[in-house]
């Protein structure tokens, strides 16, 4: 599937855009894509989130007897309240910013979601889940084709992916996301100084600038290092954004964060942007109780990034324009492994987060009773079973919030009403 | 037969090394193509003595946090591997020690956070040699297996400590199963997604159960270490069924056993997928992207060939990397500067081509990381996103940045090399251009460059020029889209 992946450079990317730009600090036409900004985060958990251990059924008796270990204790969940299904809920005991969120109505649970035959592959799992095509994942994303979607020209700040190798989710075949992991390093070193430098940027600037005709593996590489040279100076502006809380220093997830508000405050026109943090393949000693254990950890990252880039937001007034979404590949195994860990699992949950999301819980808890029928488990009671179709949570984001249509970017009408949580 | 050309050697040692010495062009050129190819592959025939010319002059350097300690520190690891990929005279070895570093990817991160620094670099890099218990970390054993048979790869990977830390395989009990290392061993090492079901992963996972680690060794001399052993009370007994042939007569169960026989299950295992015809494919595939080329699909008539070679020879790598070598694909003319370099390998052919004399391969850590490779740390078991997903933005510029940083550092080396060429600024151009090969340069690409010599002033040749201009030159050659493709 990696190897699949290249497949629509064969199409030809030559077709990216192309300025010939001096450097300048904003371009008008970021200028007037920036002025109404809607931004999008996107927020990948790499390695298939345990959704049982971030969204717990702690009244469920199966939840317990399931998971001897790595149950969380009743009394130490934070509530949420009840289901459709009047399940009892709660969030994992180290998310208490997010229950803030939660209950200032801004954060969106959505239980169960996922598609039908589901990938316990990673790989697989991943590309179905960034391309919305569990029958093809090899095609370009799904953000990569709303980018796709924009009228031409699209400045090339329009995306901003905080890791340093393009998501499968971000692939367009016309729009070329730059890749920004640490806006401080993002640019042009030569060996000289002066005047001798300010050539080299020149001529770097106007080699990179080239159309290759008829060799588009050439002309990716031509066209990554113009969008570099481009963009350099407007990213620089955002390097030197604190924020206005303390991000956690020792929080890649944070950093990625404070440098996504920075962009949004700097208004550089960036409206896309994709943030990951990984860990989550707890196939041994996931430890989800312990301060300091392993999931416990991902839960702290997880929550002290997020509340602090809500909290910078709000008082940025960013708030409002803000939309967060959250995928993982897979959920993991009900009953835990004979190594205190889960291994590959089915259905799993998304949060939504941002000042315009209505918060809550929707969908509905499986029941963990293994019995043969119960409909919201399957592979033999070992797996939740998925209820509502991630690709219609996508649609809501692309009709409701980027604007455009799902039918058209998801090739097929997913729309659900009932998932009004933008 | 004729001898080859100076472009065909270059081609061949960017895809089966990591670019050209000088001194590597002049061996070759002795030989034919079919010669050439051969010598690559024959090269246990080449003394292995890369490692002892770490540290003397005329070598690259190494940045060291106290003593050089490669099977005890990572960084230093990381160097002596980039060491043998520009000095060794055994290319072809340490290119297909990266293929299988790819392949079975197994990341340092994880082994460092289950049990420390020192023993995780041990079991990823150790040479036996240097090991008070004669530990051979994963890299070594991938290394000394380059051109092995596939099923002897596939048992030692199965066994090796390295991995049983990374895929869970030491928690894989008889009492629950874990089926991390049973899925990718299907999944990513062998016959890859859409040939094998989710109860082949489950049933895997039991076959696996027992093979785990012991603890030998005395703590007094340091050869306490963990190593493969097989526990038979771990076990689980019972039949299992795959949906694919586990036995030649297409037997599709591996019986039930008594625990102390248990240990055959996997090698049972590990057979039927060494030896299925989706397997073969599944290689011949990868073997033409990292071989041959990344534009367009991939061949069909070459993964036929090679994939019959494969399960003719019954995986015997070396007879399957000659028909790579050989194939008409490979030598075609559309298949020269049709792959995208990783990272290390743009690194260490910008330092064969730029020069290494006075320049640490310690600085080439972490612009390796802002490229996104850092060795013995994939990003996963599926091993690094090749192809067009090296070339964001952000790794982009750091490659431009690391050829910024090596021409700095070659500065005073480069200008005299340039100055025989300096009498006008086009002779200096061509000259610069026949030391860093590039995918031809379009005819506006080179005028930029022309432009770009006389951008400041006149041309002179005097020294002080040479010493801007030309490391300037090697910046802007090797950091150009051209360069970035072999």
């Amino acid at each position: 599937m990696k190897i699949t992946r290249r497949r629509f450079v064969q199409g030809g990317v030559a077709a990216f855009t192309v300025t010939f730009a001096a450097p300048e600090f904003l371009s008008d036409l970021a200028r007037a894509q920036g002025a109404r900004a809607r931004n999008f985060v996107v927020l990948y958990l790499s390695g298939g989130n345990d959704a049982l251990s971030l969204l717990i059924p702690y009244n469920d008796p199966f939840y317990r007897s399931r998971r001897p270990t790595l149950a969380v204790p009743a009394a130490n969940v934070l509530q949420v309240g009840t289901d459709a299904s009047r399940v009892a809920l709660g969030l994992h005991p180290r998310l208490t910013g997010l229950k803030q969120i939660f209950d200032q109505g801004r954060l969106a649970l959505i239980q169960r979601t996922g598609y039908p035959n589901q990938s316990r592959s990673h790989f697989q799992g991943t590309d179905i889940w960034s391309t919305a095509n569990p029958a093809n994942s090899s095609g370009l994303g799904w953000v990569g084709r709303y980018l796709d979607s924009l009228p031409s020209p699209v400045d090339s700040l329009v995306g901003w992916n905080t890791t340093s190798s393009l998501p499968h989710v971000l692939q367009a075949g016309h729009v070329a996301v730059p890749a920004i992991p640490n806006p401080a390093g993002y640019a042009f070193n030569s060996p000289n100084s002066g005047a001798e430098a300010r050539a080299e940027r020149t001529a770097a600037v106007r080699l990179a600038s080239r159309v290759p005709i008829n060799q588009p593996e050439l002309a990716l590489v031509t066209s990554s290092a113009q969008a570099a040279l481009a963009t350099l100076d407007r990213v620089a502006t955002v390097a030197t954004y604190n924020g206005t809380v303390t991000y956690p220093a020792n929080n890649g997830f944070a950093q990625a964060l404070k440098a996504v508000a920075g962009a949004m405050v700097r208004g550089i026109g960036t409206k896309i942007f994709y943030v990951t943090t990984g860990g989550f393949d707890n196939h041994s000693g996931q430890n989800v109780n312990a301060a300091n254990g392993t999931y416990f950890n991902l839960m702290a990252t997880l929550n002290d990034g997020l509340m602090a880039f809500y909290t910078d937001l709000s008082n940025q007034g960013l708030l409002t324009d803000t939309l967060v979404l959250t995928f993982s590949e897979f959920g993991r195994r009900i009953t835990e492994n004979g190594s205190n860990g889960t291994d590959h699992g089915a259905a799993s949950v998304m949060l939504a987060l941002g000042g315009a999301v209505n918060g809550g819980l929707y969908g509905t808890a499986p029941s963990l009773n293994p019995e043969p029928g119960n409909p919201t488990l399957e592979n033999s009671g070992a797996d939740v079973a998925f209820q509502t179709d991630f690709r219609s949570v996508y649609a809501r984001v692309i009709d409701q919030w980027l604007g455009a249509d799902s039918g058209t970017i998801l090739g097929g009408d997913f729309r659900t009403p009932s998932l009004a949580f933008v | 037969m004729a001898l080859a050309v100076d472009p065909q050697i270059e081609h061949l040692l960017r895809r089966a090394g990591f670019g050209a010495r000088a001194d590597e062009i002049k061996a070759l050129g002795l030989y034919s193509v079919a010669q050439a190819v051969e010598s690559l592959l024959d090269f246990e025939a080449i003394p292995d003595d890369v490692d002892a010319h770490i540290g003397e002059p005329g070598y690259a350097g190494m940045t060291t946090a106290g003593g050089f300690s490669p099977q005890s520190r990572i960084a230093d690891a990381r160097q002596r591997w980039l060491f043998r990929m520009v000095h060794s005279n055994r290319p072809l070895q340490e290119k297909m020690t990266l293929f299988w570093h790819n392949h079975f990817a197994t990341g340092y991160t994880k082994i460092n956070g289950l049990i420390g620094a020192a023993e995780a670099t041990r079991y990823m890099a150790a040479k036996a040699s240097e090991d008070p218990g004669q530990v051979r970390g994963q890299i070594e054993m991938l290394r000394d297996l380059a051109l092995a048979n596939f099923e002897d790869i596939l048992v030692n990977i199965a066994k090796d400590t390295a991995m049983l830390f990374w895929l869970d395989g030491r928690t894989n009990t008889r009492a629950q199963p874990q089926e991390n290392f049973g899925r990718e061993i299907m999944e990513l090492f062998t016959v890859g997604v859409g040939h094998y079901t989710e109860a082949d992963v489950y049933a895997a996972a039991r076959v696996f159960t027992g093979w785990n680690l012991a603890r030998p060794g005395a703590v007094a001399d340091g050869s306490q270490r963990y190593e493969f052993a097989y526990l038979a009370n771990q076990h689980e007994t019972g039949a299992k069924t795959f949906s694919f042939p586990i036995y030649a007569d297409g037997n599709r169960t591996i019986p039930a056993r008594p625990a102390a026989n248990g240990m055959q299950d996997g090698l049972d295992l590990i057979a039927a997928l060494a030896r299925s015809p989706e397997t073969a494919r599944y290689l011949a595939a990868k073997l033409y992207r990292f071989f041959v080329s990344e534009a367009g699909d991939v061949s069909g008539a070459f993964v036929d060939r090679v994939a019959a070679m494969y399960l003719r020879t019954r995986g015997e790598m070396k007879p399957v990397i000659r028909e790579v070598l050989l194939s008409p694909e490979f030598w075609s003319p559309a298949s020269y500067f049709a792959r995208y370099s990783w990272p290390v390998e743009f690194v260490v052919r910008a330092v064969k081509d730029v020069g290494w004399t006075g320049f640490s391969l310690g600085d080439t850590l972490a612009p390796l990381s802002n490229m996104g490779q850092t060795l013995f740390d994939p990003p996963d078991v599926a091993g690094w996103d090749l192809g067009q997903s090296w070339f964001s933005t952000g790794a982009m510029l750091a490659r431009m940045n690391f050829a910024s940083a090596l021409a700095a550092n070659q500065r005073f080396r480069l200008a005299t090399a340039a100055k025989p060429y300096a009498q006008t600024s086009d002779a200096l151009l061509s000259w610069a251009l026949d030391a860093l090969v590039t995918k031809p340069l379009d005819s506006s690409g080179r005028a930029e460059l022309a432009n770009y010599m006389v951008a400041t002033g006149a041309w002179t040749g005097a020294d002080a020029q040479l010493q801007a201009k030309v490391p300037g030159l090697v910046h802007l050659i090797a950091g150009s889209a051209e360069y970035q493709l072999i």
